[in-house]
């Protein structure tokens, strides 16, 4: 996605409307993961914020990237999610239309300057190449994850429902309070049913009700199967969510842990220290 | 000082007995005005948006070239469409010289670059904000251009305003290929610095009264949106 102006994905072109929607049902089923992350590396002129991390993420999986300021957090998150160019290694998914099965809740929502439900609809509407599917007319029937043109109305009402928020449904975004925009954001990156989710950091100014909140929703997205991929530098939240940590330390992965033993036995001296809540710098 | 004071008076009697010369000008300025504002507009603000969110060699030079002609001196692009639109010039056969499409042409030039440049800029701070989300979501080029558009509508529509109120209140360019002729081509500018010529202040100030007036309006009513849209909105 980093080089999505100037390098156009391929676009699949079938024969027929009924090959098209035989595309998007196979693209129902064929899992993107597991992911293989190989010595990947990312530099900003000389100084190198990610530095030879490799790690394998499987299928269903809560993920807790973990690390101080500037650890290298959200540059990694973004490599991952394709909104950064890599500087070397791999990035591999184990099917081609990655893209098109992932989603990323920052940690500062983002909200286009209209109400809930339209900000939903606007994700659930955008075409996505290949992806498209016309009925014999010519006419779009479907929109790019295969919903129903006439379903994306109520998918997005179904979405806020999901995370409570069908009351605010026709309430401007921008005028939601923080929690609530975060809580938007996560609908709409559900709705779009991804088999990975990204979040980046995203409870880092909210309160602890909000916080909760959020905490639950990212556990019911969990559960419907979407494997989840998450930094944070909280440790609370990171026992409360992590079924495996990935800690890093100036770029580096220094440890790659299921969380019990991540806690209990941490095998690196950084960790341990982060942890106790000691200052790494 | 009684001359000044006698000016206004006659001024504002023109206007309140809804002069039909005076009407006549007051029309013809607001279609040719109206005209080029949502022909630039409609060229403009893509433009500015495709500028934004595209990045090629050059780029930076094009911004510059833009925002200089924000500055464009409007006699001389009447003169630029003179030539073209004389008999002797390429565009000449289509005799569009001094005829009121020939103002909206100028003025259509005039504004484009005020509109697209702001446009551009508008655009480029929206994008910074929404870029990773649109990224995110798998937004073509087009899709981000069309979005970001119509989320920043309402600050858009200052960039449009500053069009309107350049083409609006500009003499120059629609002096030299309008021609000023009078119940064809004439409009507020040009009626104002003819009647200051020839000495007829009350009408200058008549039409000047208006032109302000309508400046103002038009602009409070933008704003009064504008406002209202950011409340509502977000």
């Amino acid at each position: 996605m980093a080089d999505l102006y100037t390098n156009a994905p391929p676009v699949l072109a079938p024969a027929s409307a009924e090959a098209k929607n035989v595309l998007i049902q196979a693209n129902t089923v064929e899992s993107i993961l597991p992911l293989n992350v190989k010595s990947l590396r990312y530099a900003v002129g000389a100084a190198e914020l990610i530095r030879g991390v490799s790690f394998v993420v499987q299928r269903g999986s809560r993920n807790i990237v973990l690390g101080a300021n500037g650890a290298g957090k959200s540059v990694l998150l973004r490599l991952l999610h394709g909104l950064l160019p890599p500087s070397g290694g791999q990035i591999e998914w184990a099917h081609s239309n990655a893209q098109f099965k992932q989603a990323m809740v920052f940690q500062r929502p983002i909200m286009l300057r209209r109400t809930a439900r339209e900000n939903i609809e606007f994700s659930l509407r955008l075409t996505q190449r290949g992806h498209r599917s016309r009925d014999s007319r010519g006419h779009r029937s479907r929109d790019s994850r295969g919903h129903r043109i006439s379903d994306v109305a109520s998918a997005a009402e179904a979405a806020l429902d999901r995370v409570g928020l069908a009351h605010l449904a026709d309430r401007p975004a921008r005028l939601c309070s923080g929690g609530e925009q975060q809580r938007i954001a996560l609908a709409r990156a559900w709705a779009l049913s991804p088999e990975v989710l990204f979040l980046d950091e995203p409870t880092a100014s909210l309160d602890p009700t909000a916080t909760k909140a959020i905490e639950e929703i990212i556990h019911a997205i969990n559960k419907t199967g979407t494997t989840i991929i998450m930094t944070t530098h909280d440790i609370g939240q990171v026992k409360r969510i992590a079924s495996r940590v990935l800690f890093l330390h100036r770029g580096q992965l220094i440890e790659d842990a299921a969380a019990t033993p991540f806690f209990e036995t941490p095998q690196s001296p950084e960790a341990a220290a982060f942890i106790k809540g000691e200052l790494l710098w | 000082m009684s001359e000044f004071t006698q000016g206004f008076s006659t001024a504002f009697a023109l206007i309140a007995t809804a002069n039909s010369e005076l009407l006549a000008i007051i029309t013809l300025s607001l279609k040719v005005s109206s005209t080029a504002v949502l022909i630039a507009s409609a060229l403009a603000l893509p433009f500015g948006a495709w500028l934004a969110l595209s990045f090629f060699p050059g780029r930076q030079i094009v911004i510059a070239i833009l925002n200089g002609m924000m500055g464009l001196p409007p006699v001389v692009v009447g003169l630029l469409i003179y030539l073209l639109l004389s008999r002797a010039g390429p565009m000449g056969a289509l005799g569009l010289l001094f005829t009121p499409t020939a103002m909206v042409v100028a003025q259509t030039l005039l504004i484009f670059p005020i509109i697209a440049a702001l446009a551009r800029q508008v655009i480029e701070d929206a994008w910074s904000e929404y870029r990773e989300q649109l990224m995110s979501l798998n937004a073509s080029r087009l899709q981000s251009m069309v979005a970001l558009l119509w989320d920043m509508r309402f600050t858009l529509l200052t960039a449009v305003l500053a069009g309107f109120g350049r083409a609006i209140a500009e003499v120059g360019a629609v002096m030299i290929v309008g021609g000023n002729i009078d119940g064809v081509t004439r409009v507020m500018t040009t009626a104002i610095s003819l009647e200051t010529s020839k000495g007829d202040l009350a009408m200058a100030l008549a039409l000047g009264v208006v032109l302000i007036t309508i400046v103002v309006i038009i602009n409070a009513i933008a704003q009064i949106v504008k406002t209202t849209a950011m409340r509502r909105h977000g």
